[in-house]
């Protein structure tokens, strides 16, 4: 049931399948707020079915914590399924806006650094320029820190959103991670 | 044919079979109201407080296993079924609560009497519905009637506009639904069982640990057959107690923080723990790291979560406590376990729980022959705090089923409305409601309920003029500093009961306590008996909170010589 007790707190990235309900997304805050869960990031968006979203977590915690959320998730009766897939092998990415201070004699230099990290220009100004990257979370933040020394205006990220690779059927887990329970 | 929400509702609970709801009326209700007469088969029970409500729908749905329905209005009708809404959720009680709502367009605005009551009771809800189409309701009733009942069960809430009411709309009425994110699990897993059978056999010194859910699934035969096959004995925490005679054999009791001290000690020394229907509540376990440290735990819940969240299970077993029980119960060995059953013996003779020598009145000895004169077999509800412990220990209950108290919550006030309810759903039984004279003003004007509906419910208030439980908690952590817990004016209850034209007597002498119980039980109508009991007079034996055993008060007038040597 805990295989790791004891297991050293580490971000955990947690999916969960929800119904469009109005107030979906309280009752799942809810849920982490009121067992003082603490919450990293929370990206939701509509799924390839009609009527579901998928919500994307990253939970600070040890496993037991982990275990717990998505547990307490999966007693919500608009949470279709729930997985912790940390340990998988996963694809996690993040979008993040910025918009950076750009003169005539940084902005060069500026889309020097977009293009090394795969990035976009998507909006230019006289004085700044937004830029729209992807990637997981220490890529943005490389690009952060560097892009810091011209002026960074404003920040905007999406969190994180997670799928696992390949074709498991039964990666959203309802069915495995009750067996593990049972 | 077109219908009104309002008569979709009432036809959608009679297709549930419910019989009887418990509400207050008001303006955006009103509605609903007004088609009761249509529906005389839907009987209505009129109580003097929304929390009275909730409460009664509670007690009605403990003792007949079925769903409990309450309503109420919006805004302050609502937010006053919030104590009964977090009650059942606490102590997982099929309730399905209906609201009206502000009319459609007035929602958001702050009209008069508009809450938000489905935000404020997410937290206290297993789930909720806002209807905004009529022709949803039968559908939705539907839900809440099977999340409310299966699974874990617990409180739904449907919020309903005053306008949705009054709508007129075409409905079918579905046979089943289809809730994708509610599956529970009833069987257990077959490799877990037999883990769990293969622990059973390598323990010398088990335990069973019944909680709530041995009697949400009516387990108690189950249990009785698998502790007489396996011969193990058995615990019940506060709200499992009356799933296992307390006449047999095999019953040790109840443990933790007021708990007989040989139950506590029993766990301790116990190797393993076959947890069902409990979850390792903070008022059983005491310190978790100390707590039954030498003891392998087979745990079995039907709700997941319940597994290690406070306690790790060696085997977890997800299911229904009924369904899993049938499944051990060709399985497991026959077994008898002589030594640990004498050394449970010991344990009771060293700590025994029994009334102390006093000059005055004590609530235990008026309960002891309230359990003696009702044979262990009325119906029992009571409120929180000393006399809820006082009748957890000292009434033996030798029937399934019959003890109604907030467990989880913890809510005072909560002794007469579930006696309302209990005595509505079993007119067969008598039902004795054990208050405290703290939580009885909480709800007493329920007494009006109960006389217009000629209920023969019998009330025992302890009356020790007093917060009882918070005067004793001042006198052992705050030095005797007794703020606010004292009652210097309390009504005089005869007089009060009387005036509800309720039968009434008051006993402040030990030699009155059996004649007026009996007098009570023989009454056919409902009486209240006021106890006038010591008031200095404490809960053993007491664990404080977050200790373990170890740090265990007994009552210092009971030690046995033995006792004395151990300490």
């Amino acid at each position: 049931m805990s295989p790791s007790d004891g297991s050293s707190p580490t971000y955990h990235t947690i999916v969960a399948l929800v119904r469009d309900q109005p107030g979906v997304l309280s009752r799942v805050s809810g849920v982490i707020r009121r067992r003082n869960f603490n919450i990293a990031s929370l990206s939701v968006g509509h799924s390839e079915q009609e009527g579901l979203s998928r919500m994307t977590f990253v939970v600070y915690g040890d496993d037991e914590v982990a275990e717990q959320v998505t547990k307490q998730l999966r007693k919500l009766v608009d949470v279709v399924k729930v997985s912790d897939i940390t340990r998988e092998n996963i694809v996690a990415r993040e979008l993040a806006l910025i918009k950076v201070r750009a003169t005539p004699q940084t902005r060069s230099e500026i889309i020097q650094l977009v293009d090394i990290f795969r990035a976009n220009i998507v909006d230019v100004a006289p004085e700044s320029l937004i830029i729209e990257v992807t990637g997981d979370e220490d890529k943005i933040e490389s690009l952060i820190r560097l892009l810091r020394s011209f002026g960074i205006r404003e920040v905007m990220r999406s969190g994180r959103l997670a799928m696992m690779r390949g074709m498991p059927a039964e990666a959203e887990g309802g069915a495995r991670e009750r067996g593990e329970s049972a | 044919m077109k219908k009104s929400g309002a008569q979709l509702v009432c036809e959608a609970l009679l297709r549930e079979g419910v019989e009887v709801v418990f509400g207050i009326p008001g303006g955006a209700i009103l509605p609903l109201y007004q088609t009761l007469p249509q529906y005389p088969h839907l009987r209505h029970i009129l109580t003097r407080h929304e929390e009275g409500a909730a409460m009664a729908a509670d007690g009605y749905a403990r003792v007949t296993g079925k769903v409990g329905v309450c309503w109420a209005t919006s805004g302050p009708g609502a937010t006053d079924l919030i104590t009964g809404i977090a009650n059942a959720m606490m102590d997982s009680v099929p309730v399905v609560a209906i609201t009206g709502q502000v009319s459609r367009k007035a929602i958001g605005t702050d009209a008069f009497q508009e809450t938000d009551i489905i935000g404020i009771c997410l937290p206290i809800t297993k789930h909720s519905y806002q209807v905004w189409r009529a022709a949803d309701l039968p559908r939705v009733v539907k839900e809440a009637f099977v999340i409310a009942s299966t699974g874990r069960p617990g409180p739904v809430l449907i919020d309903i506009p005053k306008d949705v009411f009054t709508e007129q709309a075409e409905a079918e009425f579905p046979e089943t639904v289809e809730i994708p994110g509610h599956r529970p699990v009833l069987e257990g897993h077959p490799a877990q069982l037999r883990r769990a059978v293969r622990l059973i056999q390598e323990a010398r010194r088990p335990l069973i640990l019944a909680g709530h859910g041995v009697l949400i699934s009516r387990a108690w035969d189950e249990l009785r057959a698998f502790a007489e096959k396996t011969g193990i004995p058995v615990i019940t925490t506060l709200l499992g107690i009356s799933a296992f005679p307390a006449d047999h054999v095999l019953y040790v009791g109840m443990p933790g923080m007021h708990g007989a001290a040989y139950a506590s000690l029993a766990i301790d020394e116990a190797d393993l723990l076959i947890a069902l229907g409990m979850r390792f509540d903070d008022r059983v376990t005491g310190n978790l790291e100390a707590f039954a440290r030498g003891a392998k735990v087979i745990h079995v819940d039907i709700d997941p979560a319940e597994i290690g969240k406070n306690r790790k299970a060696d085997v977890p077993i997800v299911g229904d406590v009924r369904h899993v029980l049938r499944q051990l119960l060709p399985i497991v060995p026959h077994s008898s376990y002589p030594q640990w059953l004498a050394r449970i013996e010991q344990l009771k003779r060293e700590h025994p729980l029994r009334v102390p020598d006093s000059k005055g009145l004590l609530p235990q000895e008026i309960i002891e022959h309230l359990s003696d004169i009702t044979g262990g077999r009325a119906i029992i509800t009571t409120g929180v705090g000393q006399h809820q412990m006082w009748a957890a220990q000292f009434y033996k209950f030798v029937e399934p089923n019959l003890f109604l108290t907030s467990g989880g919550l913890g809510a005072m006030g909560y002794e007469v409305p579930s006696a309302i309810g209990a005595q509505i759903g079993r007119p067969d039984k008598m039902v004795w409601s054990i208050a405290g004279d703290g939580g009885f003003q909480m709800t007493m004007c329920e007494l009006a309920t109960v006389v217009e509906n000629r209920l023969p419910i019998k009330f025992a208030i302890i009356n020790n003029r007093s917060l009882g439980m918070v005067r004793q908690w001042q006198q052992v952590f705050y030095q005797r500093s007794y703020v606010a817990s004292c009652y210097e004016c309390n009504p005089d209850f005869v007089k009060l009961a009387e005036a509800y034209g309720i039968r009434a007597l008051r006993v402040t002498d030990r030699k009155q306590v059996r004649t007026a119980i009996e007098e009570a039980c023989e009454h056919p109508g409902p009486v209240l008996v006021d106890f006038l009991v010591e008031q200095e007079e404490n809960v053993y034996p007491f664990i404080p909170p977050g200790m373990s055993v170890k740090e265990l008060i007994e009552d210092p007038r009971l030690r046995s010589p033995q006792a004395e040597r151990m300490l």
